[in-house]
């Protein structure tokens, strides 16, 4: 369970979010609209250990915030261009968790297999396509065993016939138990997935 | 011109050739770890550091490597600092193309993508493993076209340890010519230093190649 409550930041003394507070249950989707500018993406930057917050308090599971417990799939996905896609996986298992390489490397196969991406494993990242990508971003994110997966904006690099698939994908493993935080500007696409919507607006200045 | 001749200065030429290897080699082992440093330097938050060395790539790049070369061997001992020959030309080397390939390791640096360094970190990769195995690959790929560039200039700039009395590859060369009153030992020296930086230019193509496994 990851509890935010009354997340405040700024940057160089304007305010951009505010009173930010809300509740993500175990294995819960929860999407957080808002146009550009709103402080979407500084929200899950934050969550994801990536800035600092000026106040407020971030929990997971009623404990301090680990970044650990949290893992992110890039709007544009990140992947490690001069490693291939099992590379990109079992990288963090088996130098951070200190996973054997076999260990690694059968999680990382099953992992593809759930995602339908299996056979690509000798893959680099300039040979797959935009989905393909964001599929071993997530692979790459879940290999870490997180507690909570955030997406950026998971739609919007994506044609938009692709859009439905990620819906697919997103709420597949919604029923494996993950628990899920979708930064989206696409409405439609978030009230297909969420469970529970969070609604942020850009603040006015002064 | 006769093949006797040739085949009588050849030993000698080669002798040459060696000192100028080993100049070369030795200055691309030392200077390239050296230069990643460098480089970091440059980027260092602390500003000192910073400062220092930024001077010091100022100073090695807008001096002409002979002038370093006569400072270290000629200059140094006037203030009692001496080094012998080869460790004065190595010296010399070294720093200055240090300098060089600082500011192409830097340039390799600050075009990784921010975002490979935001994806190590949630993942939890430490400093040392980001940099390991994710941006110093990166990293060589990207700056091989231009260390290259550096690596040719530096088989020809080594013929500049002849000032200081080195027998270098040139040396020989003109010790002949002075010698025995012929051009072929200059044209002899300029068909090795060809030699010499085709087969860096070989070895250079066969690692951008190795390295085109991804883009």
């Amino acid at each position: 369970m990851l509890e935010v409550k009354n997340l405040y930041k700024e940057f160089n003394n304007r305010p951009i979010l505010k009173d930010i507070s809300f509740t993500l249950k175990d294995g819960e989707i929860m999407t957080i609209v808002g146009p550009s500018g709103a402080g979407k993406t500084t929200l899950l930057r934050i969550i994801a250990g990536l800035e600092t917050k000026d106040s407020g308090e971030i929990l997971i599971d009623s404990q301090a915030y680990d970044s650990g417990k949290v893992g992110v799939v890039f709007q544009d996905y990140n992947l490690f261009p001069n490693l291939n896609v099992l590379q990109n996986i079992t990288l963090a298992p088996t130098m951070v968790l200190k996973e054997s390489k076999e260990e690694a490397n059968k999680k990382a196969y099953e992992l593809l297999n759930r995602l339908q991406m299996n056979g690509r494993e000798k893959q680099y990242p300039y040979e797959l396509s935009g989905g393909q990508k964001q599929r071993v971003a997530i692979a790459r994110a879940l290999a870490m065993k997180p507690r909570i997966l955030c997406y950026d904006e998971p739609t919007s690099a994506l044609d938009p016939n692709l859009r439905k698939e990620v819906e697919k994908m997103i709420l597949g493993l919604k029923k494996s138990g993950l628990t899920q935080l979708i930064i989206t500007h696409d409405l439609q696409f978030a009230e297909n997935v969420a469970d529970q919507m969070l609604k942020v607006q850009p603040l006015s200045e002064g | 011109m006769s093949l006797k001749y040739i085949g009588e200065i050849l030993p000698a030429l080669f002798n040459g050739a060696t000192m100028t290897l080993s100049i070369f080699f030795w200055t691309i082992i030392l200077a390239t770890p050296l230069g990643i440093l460098v480089s970091l330097g440059e980027m260092s938050k602390i500003k000192p550091i910073k400062w220092l060395v930024n001077f010091y790539v100022w100073i090695m790049r807008g001096t002409p490597l002979l002038l370093q070369l006569i400072f270290v061997f000629y200059g140094l001992p006037i203030i009692h600092i001496v080094f012998p020959r080869y460790q004065a030309a190595l010296l010399a080397f070294v720093l200055n193309y240090a300098a060089y390939f600082a500011e192409i390791f830097r340039g390799g640096f600050q075009s990784i993508d921010k975002g490979q360094f935001e994806a190590a970190k949630v993942l939890r990769l430490n400093r040392w493993q980001t940099m390991t195995q994710i941006v110093i690959p990166q990293v060589i790929k990207i700056v091989l076209p231009s260390i290259g560039n550096e690596v040719i200039n530096l088989v020809k700039d080594s013929s500049l340890v002849y000032v200081i009395g080195l027998g270098d590859l040139l040396r020989a060369g003109n010790v002949a010519m002075a010698r025995d009153v012929t051009l072929i030992p200059l044209v002899l020296v300029g068909v090795i230093y060809l030699l010499l930086i085709s087969i860096c230019a070989f070895v250079l193509k066969k690692l951008e190649k190795y390295f085109s496994y991804y883009r």
